[in-house]
């Protein structure tokens, strides 16, 4: 059966291994737990495919440890498309990734912008000054963007600060809205239903249709959270 | 010019095309019709491209005034179409003259209707698609819905154009299945054999809650492991701890079935997530994704297994039944 053999089949020469996901899609995953290296080989795989695009290759969702590959299946089939990702898989090497930016994102935390702010705190034992500080004390990497457009998944937390998400995910998290969830922390880009823990909020457009570049955070981005007032939420609002 | 004035927009009636693929790395899915193939007909029937822009209607239809005329096709689910009170057929091009209004009502089918007009509608690209994406607020007329009193812009037609009807024939092959064929998802192994049993022999029912991004399902819940002991790893890992085993947030595909904590099946969608935490089962073949976008809220659905092969050759038979001439008489 080809699906057995399909996910049986690893790549020793790059440690890869493929996955029948669906009749036009294919999984390559770079091992199974979220490293610096995995998140670096997606990226290249990434953009080697977009800088020598596969006629027949339709769109690409990169993750933590792994990249789906959707096709057009009256092109082309699985047994093909690995072939073709092998033979771009041995020049990885060869992938050099721009520098990373250095970015900041402003936020006002707690209050109604952080609702969870002071559940967090009482679960750590710490005050909600001292979670403001861990979470804006560290630098982040942009893993990937999903979810919605424009979601940026942030990791890692400082340990002191990883919490469980919540029980019962909130029917609606307003747009801004800044989270945390495991080891990970994120902006809500759009208002959307959500699990993540708040802790506050950002005037600053995620995602936006006009703008040069529509996402602000693109992969591989570098990232700290800036603490502001409510009042300079207010003004940056306004621009 | 010509417009297309919308006197009532019906339940949730939406700007579509066949999506937009390619931003995947930005987080943005396709979104599109929900019944492509319905759409590409309707398209051919009034001498458009295939992916040119129409409407989409949910479950109740709208009321839509041609102030300058117009030549349009229904297609999809029967909404009970009316031209100055006189029933217009489905699946067939027709014209609306200046001044007349197109009544549609609750559905007597399926869940979607489709509004084609010759020229397309045209709207501010969004990524080089017109297709709305209600949850992002973007594409479409303003990212969001029609409302009474919108006006919408027709497009100029070119190349000839021809009155047609769909072949009597075609009309058995483009009604919805119920009995949805699957192959199997990317952890469909991780869930037990009893698990995966129940899966592809109980019957489901589709939920209120259904919508664009997912269809939501309602019956047995799907235990992920022996012990029935629920889901509370799974979709919670994405950590840098997490095992072999455990589940990492990763890409989804259109149709994916995943199952979260709960255990009840959810299908994703047009407008679906483009990463996920949930293990997939199974997913929907891409030969039956257009029945997907015809089912109703209460629907009862099955799913049945086939191998990679059968999948790929069932959607080359459908691609080249949807791009024959015979499948319209002119």
């Amino acid at each position: 059966m080809r699906y057995t053999l399909a996910s049986m089949d690893t790549s020793a020469a790059e440690g890869a291994r493929f996955q029948f996901a669906s009749d036009q899609s294919l999984l390559v995953y770079f091992g199974h737990r979220i490293t610096l290296q995995a998140h670096e080989r997606v990226r290249k795989l990434l953009r080697l495919l977009e800088l020598e695009p596969v006629t027949g290759i339709r769109n690409l969702h990169p993750a933590y440890c792994s990249l789906l590959v959707k096709f057009d299946a009256l092109r082309m089939g699985h047994d093909e498309l690995e072939a073709i990702l092998r033979k771009y898989l041995e020049r990885l090497e060869e992938v050099t990734l721009p520098s990373p930016r250095h970015l900041e994102i402003p936020v006002s935390y707690g209050g109604e912008f952080g609702p969870d702010l002071g559940e967090v705190a009482a679960m750590h034992g710490l005050t909600p000054e001292e979670i403001i500080e861990l979470h804006a004390s560290v630098e982040y990497l942009v893993y990937f963007l999903g979810f919605v457009p424009g979601y940026a998944y942030l990791g890692e937390l400082p340990e002191a600060l990883v919490t469980p998400r919540l029980g019962a995910p909130r029917r609606r998290v307003p747009a801004g809205s800044v989270g945390i969830a495991g080891t990970q922390t994120g902006v809500y880009p759009f208002a959307t239903p959500g699990g993540w823990r708040l802790l506050g909020r950002t005037p600053i457009a995620m995602f936006r249709p006009d703008g040069d570049s529509l996402s602000f955070l693109s992969i591989g981005d570098r990232v700290r959270f800036v603490p502001i007032s409510p009042g300079e939420f207010a003004a940056l609002e306004r621009k | 010019m010509r417009v297309i004035q919308v006197q009532a927009p019906g339940l949730l009636t939406t700007v579509q095309d066949l999506g937009r693929e390619g931003f995947g790395p930005m987080g943005v899915s396709p979104s599109g019709a929900a019944d492509p193939n319905a759409m590409r007909i309707g398209n051919r029937l009034v001498g458009n491209a295939e992916g040119a822009a129409g409407l989409e209607m949910t479950l109740l239809g709208g009321t839509f005034a041609f102030p300058e005329g117009a030549v349009l096709a229904l297609t999809g689910s029967d909404f009970a179409a009316t031209m100055d009170e006189k029933p217009v057929g489905l699946w067939m091009s027709f014209e609306a003259r200046a001044g007349q209004t197109l009544r549609l009502g609750p559905t007597r089918s399926g869940a979607r209707c489709y509004l084609c007009v010759r020229g397309g509608i045209e709207v501010k690209d969004f990524l080089g698609s017109a297709s709305t994406h209600l949850l992002s607020g973007l594409g479409g007329l303003e990212g969001r819905g029609l409302r009474k009193g919108d006006v919408l812009k027709i497009g100029e037609a070119n190349g000839s154009y021809r009155r047609g009807t769909l072949a009597a024939n075609a009309l058995e092959r483009l009604s919805a299945r119920k009995t949805l064929r699957v192959t199997p998802g990317p952890q469909g192994e991780w869930f037990p054999e009893a698990s995966r049993r129940l899966f592809y022999s109980c019957a489901y029912r589709v939920a209120e809650e259904t919508n664009r991004m997912g269809i939501r399902l309602r019956g047995e819940a799907i235990p992920m492991s022996s012990g029935g002991a629920g889901h509370e790893e799974i979709g919670r890992n994405a950590s840098p701890t997490a095992g072999a085993g455990e589940m990492i947030s990763e890409g989804v595909s259109l149709g994916a079935i995943q199952v979260p904590e709960g255990g009840l099946p959810i299908i994703l969608f047009v407008e679906q997530q483009t990463t996920g935490g949930y293990a997939k089962i199974a997913n929907v073949i891409s030969a039956d994704l257009s029945s997907l976008g015809q089912l109703r809220p209460r629907d009862e659905v099955r799913f049945e297994r086939v191998d990679w092969e059968t999948a790929c050759s069932l959607l080359i038979e459908q691609e080249r039944w949807l791009a024959s001439e015979e499948l319209i008489v002119k």
